[in-house]
């Protein structure tokens, strides 16, 4: 710096540096401003809309055709859960796997592959996802189905689980693996009854993570579960999801379907906030609080 | 997750039970045979065999998913490849009808509105950042850094329904025609406004990976040492002279690398920039007029895409698609991690 050249200049700070200080803070606290305000007119607006456009009928019935009003998004709801517990059955225990092969087995050459390709898988769109599902079961079975979107979403879900998984298993301390051996527990019964068992409320967190994160997901629906206006249970159907509703709803040139749209968009918001809630309440009271 | 906040335990610390590579398992197997007599009962070592390979099986099928994506990517847009070869990326005629494509106007949809959502939120998410780590009070830091990762957790259809009904209106009866009124002369900024258009597109954009970049910048100025800050305030700077000399600069590469991994994100973003670009396959220098991106091309024909060609066209984008964030993706882990020097990369999840 040019001004500190002298000990005088050093030891009072000029007009114009302390200016520039002030104007950076004052920068800084604007920038804060201007992120949260999205946050909050996104929530206000959410529960504003939501709240007024929430009634029994919507959690109870199926759509109603174009300009009749009423019907509801219940089909919607259940779709997801369907499609989300199809791929939860699948991600998890996978994940789960690959998150302790990655720290149990993987301290080496092959863990490391794994690791990076694991953070590669996490970077894939959304959208080429559907389309690796949509190739995988749609064009076998030749039609939309729940499962369809369960294998995509499970893929979604796998690299996240893993590397948190993986996280967690390190945080256990090595010792509780070593007295383990000690006593002559073999090393899956570690793995499973110790190790893991230790970390198991981080790994829950790391699921609901997941969860959270392809609760919401559109992309890769639209072309695996594709969607259905009635009540469907069966796993090679088309099958409705409360976010391809959402999508479907806000670009039509419809009010009432509008509102609908907004109604759906705080229940999903609700679910994926009370799911992560209900979570982080049962792993505090868990083994390892906070570990 | 406040849990990662925790020190690593000793990953380089020998393991003496199973860290060597391939002797592991057996290794440990050894010494229970050893111990095995004091035990009473004889180990078997076929659980743990089995138990090992199962788990190696799943290690490995996260390779074998990506080799999945790769092969269903490739075989799909085999027709595509061979029917326009380079020239598919850029020919700037996409017509179904016909059934001739040319994917140019979708890759420069995807890149400015990328380009335009990194210029808004940089500067703002640095800011964040800086502001968190470095000037907040500590009782306000978990707060703040709680919300702006709230940011990340709204599903993007919900950013798009938002922008739809707040966003676009916004900047339809307001936003639009100051800035054409004022910076129209630069022409980046001309013709009606109409709301539906790709600053829209970079607006929401940069909204949606702010929480990102700046989670991970964060991440970044957190490892810059406390004695880099020292020694700069002890030279009699300022705080913000402290915040430019001693820790952004030292940070550079980690910033650069969170900028990149936002970008990754931008690019691929799919339902929200579908809402809200107009969709229309154009290449425009005005900001006002409709684009049309890599992913929402997708997003929007996928389903109805009915010849073969058509279909593997449309794969092809995301084939591209696939490949652009990969190397985008590696890029930005490598900057960071640079600068972390391997410690976990909290929140990139």
């Amino acid at each position: 710096m040019p001004d500190t050249n002298s000990m005088s200049e050093a030891l009072t700070i000029s007009w114009r540096r302390r200016a520039t200080d002030h104007l950076m803070t004052a920068l800084s606290v604007l920038t804060v401003v201007l992120v949260l305000a999205p946050l909050f007119a996104i929530f206000a607006y959410l529960v504003y809309k939501g709240i007024g456009s929430i009634n029994l009928a919507f959690l109870t019935q199926t759509p109603k055709p174009v300009g009749e009003p009423g019907g509801g998004m219940a089909n919607a709801i259940a779709g997801s859960g369907v499609i989300l517990l199809i791929a939860s059955l699948m991600g998890v225990p996978l994940g789960i796997g690959a998150g302790i092969f990655l720290a149990e087995y993987g301290r080496n050459r092959w863990g490391d592959g794994v690791r990076f390709v694991s953070d590669v898988l996490n970077g894939v769109p959304s959208i080429v996802i559907g389309i690796v599902a949509y190739g995988l079961v749609v064009m076998r079975q030749k039609h939309f189905s729940a499962l369809a979107g369960g294998v995509a979403l499970a893929i979604m879900m796998i690299p996240t689980i893993a590397r948190t998984t993986e996280q967690m298993l390190l945080l256990v301390p090595q010792s509780i693996r070593e007295a383990a051996y000690g006593l002559g527990v073999s090393r899956w019964r570690t793995t499973l009854s110790i190790t893991l068992r230790t970390a198991t409320s981080g790994v829950i967190t790391g699921v609901m993570l997941a969860f959270a994160r392809v609760a919401g997901e559109t992309a890769p629906l639209l072309f695996t579960a594709f969607g259905n206006q009635f009540w469907n249970w069966r796993m090679d159907q088309p099958t409705a999801a409360l976010s391809l509703q959402i999508f479907t709803y806000a670009i039509s040139p419809f009010d009432e379907w509008h509102r609908q749209a907004w109604a759906g968009a705080l229940v999903l918001i609700v679910l994926i906030v009370s799911a992560v809630a209900a979570v982080r309440l049962v792993v505090r009271h868990g083994t390892l609080a906070g570990a | 997750m406040s849990n990662q906040a925790l020190p690593r335990p000793r990953l380089e610390a020998p393991e003496p039970e199973h860290g060597s590579r391939e002797r592991g398992p057996k290794a440990v197997l050894k010494a229970e045979a050893t111990t095995g007599p004091l035990l009473l009962g004889k180990v078997s070592e076929v659980p743990d065999a089995v138990f090992g390979w199962a788990i190696r099986l799943c290690g490995f099928a996260v390779v074998a998913l990506l080799g999945l994506i790769v092969y269903q990517l490739v075989l799909g847009s085999q027709l595509s490849w061979h029917a326009f070869g380079w020239k598919f990326f850029a020919q700037s005629d996409w017509n179904p009808v016909e059934d001739h494509y040319g994917a140019l106007p979708f890759v420069f949809g995807t890149l400015a509105s990328s380009l335009l959502a990194l210029i808004i939120a940089v500067p703002l998410a640095v800011g964040v950042a800086v502001f968190i780590t470095e000037m907040c009070p500590v009782r306000l830091r978990g707060i703040l850094s709680f919300t702006t990762e709230l940011l990340a957790a709204i599903p993007s259809v919900i950013y798009g329904l938002w922008a739809i009904f707040v966003l676009i209106p916004l900047l339809r009866i307001s936003v639009e025609p100051f800035l054409g009124k004022t910076l129209g002369w630069t022409g980046l900024f001309t013709g009606p406004a109409y709301g539906y258009s790709v600053l829209a597109a970079g607006v929401i954009l940069a909204i949606m990976i702010i929480p990102i970049i700046s989670s991970i910048t964060r991440e970044v100025l957190t490892v810059v040492p406390q004695h880099q800050r020292e020694a700069v305030l002890a030279l009699g700077a300022t705080r913000w002279e402290m915040i430019r000399m001693g820790v952004l600069r030292n940070a550079r590469a980690g910033i650069v690398g969170a900028v990149i991994l936002g970008l990754g994100r931008a690019l691929g973003e799919t339902m929200a920039v579908t809402m809200v670009i107009g969709n229309r396959p154009q290449i425009s220098k005005s900001l006002f007029d409709f684009g049309y991106t890599m992913a929402s091309v997708l997003a929007n024909e996928f389903t109805e895409a009915t010849g073969d060609l058509y279909l593997s066209a449309l794969i092809e984008i995301g084939l591209a698609l696939f490949l652009v964030t990969i190397i985008v993706n590696a890029l930005a882990r490598f900057m960071v991690w640079s600068v972390t020097r391997g410690q976990p990369s909290k929140g990139l999840a």
